[in-house]
């Protein structure tokens, strides 16, 4: 459930950064989500539904963008994609602590008039 | 709130006995935003396609917001940080699982490195006074957090409890975490040095099991090696898992109990103190 902590720091956010800029409406907002963040893109959806209303936020859209997680080898010199929680380059099997995204909880960017 | 279980409500903490209040902030953008007109920045690695929700009028403004949502967290963090740097004070933050070792080796550590650091100590548990009541058989300050129910220490914690030391007059200042494989993971303390320990009574495949401790720490203490025997401890099979969850990671193998490997260890902190 901590998805709806989450979604009300983002809505938080928003409302700030929307009334700084003048704002009055919240048309979208753009998250980035880590598949390794521990956080469920569909839970914030619900959680999004759930503490929308009464916001400047009420009628917007909610847009997720779910980041693969990535390490840096530094043998190969390239990147490689994380699918397991040990983060072993699959070119030359050395381990990686570099982790280079999938991590982030992110408000990207809003729409808002 | 913690990210990892969930145990999201952060009720009164104790230092030292007493009742901290709750802080609560608002969240505060880091640097300036802009508005700008559908103007993207993106890292690598991900594309997204644009779409508009028709049916209104389009004077609205693309606002670039690029702020992390577990700011609150890292930005006490950050300011812990700078503080600490600024002092030129180490700061190790020591997670395990419960029981793995952390209050004997920091209570033996304490004692080698009498006269060459000047030390303190913030340790976390969810109850008691226990462990500073050992730690404090030592010479150095020692501040014990009770969290109630939070299964983790959070910078804000740590911000509170060092008004209590004159960080001044301290080289290092040791925290103890909360017991726990998973949520101390997630929570950056501003320390400067990440510390897991593996006991050798917990088996060779706890790095494994439960990477995400393991991987970003800067060293593993592989405790209790007096007990490998009797536990029929792998270690080549530990050290090798080790790697692979922990790949950056210095290795110390100890025995708080007979001071084996405790040298190494010392030195390493007076050493990350010079550097």
């Amino acid at each position: 459930m901590h998805e709806v902590s989450i979604m009300r720091s983002t809505l938080d956010v928003a409302e700030d950064q929307a009334r700084r800029s003048g704002a009055t409406h919240i048309h979208s907002l753009r998250m980035r989500i880590g598949l390794l963040s521990g956080v469920v893109a569909d839970a914030l959806r619900f959680a999004f539904e759930a503490l929308r209303q009464n916001t400047l936020a009420a009628s917007a859209l909610l847009e997720i963008e779910e980041v693969r997680p990535a390490c840096w080898c530094m043998d190969c010199q390239a990147e490689f994609e994380v699918n397991d929680y040990i983060y072993e380059c699959p070119r030359c099997r050395r381990p990686s602590a570099d982790l280079r995204r999938g991590r982030e909880i992110a408000l990207v960017s809003l729409e808002i008039s | 709130m913690c990210q990892e279980c969930g145990c999201s409500q952060k009720g009164p903490y104790k230092i030292d006995g007493q009742s901290v209040g709750e802080v609560v902030l608002t969240p505060v953008a880091a640097g300036a935003s802009s508005a700008v007109a559908h103007a993207h920045a993106h890292g690598a690695g991900h594309t997204h396609s644009h779409t508009h929700a028709h049916g209104h009028d389009h004077s609205h403004v693309h606002l670039d917001v690029n702020l992390s949502v577990l700011a609150q967290n890292d930005r006490f963090a950050e300011r812990n940080r700078g503080a600490f740097q600024a002092l030129g004070l180490s700061v190790l933050n020591m997670v395990s699982s419960p029981g793995a070792g952390k209050t004997l080796l920091l209570q033996r550590t304490l004692e080698a490195l009498e006269g060459k650091l000047r030390a303190a100590v913030i340790v976390g548990d969810l109850a008691t006074e226990n462990d500073a009541e050992r730690l404090r058989t030592t010479t150095a300050p020692v501040i014990q957090i009770t969290t109630g129910t939070l299964c983790h220490l959070e910078a804000e914690m740590i911000s509170t409890a060092v008004a209590k030391l004159d960080l001044r007059n301290l080289d290092l200042l040791i925290i103890e975490n909360v017991g726990n494989l998973v949520c101390p993971a997630s929570f950056d303390l501003g320390e400067s040095t990440r510390v897991a320990l593996l006991s050798t009574t917990e088996g060779e495949d706890k790095p494994l099991k439960y990477p995400p401790i393991f991987q970003n720490a800067d060293a593993v203490v592989l405790t209790k090696t007096d007990l490998a025997k009797a536990v029929e401890f792998n270690r080549e099979t530990a050290l090798v898992n080790l790697h692979r969850a922990s790949p950056k990671a210095r290795l110390f193998e100890t025995s708080a109990k007979t001071g084996a490997g405790m040298s190494e260890w010392c030195d390493y902190l007076v050493r990350l103190r010079a550097g």
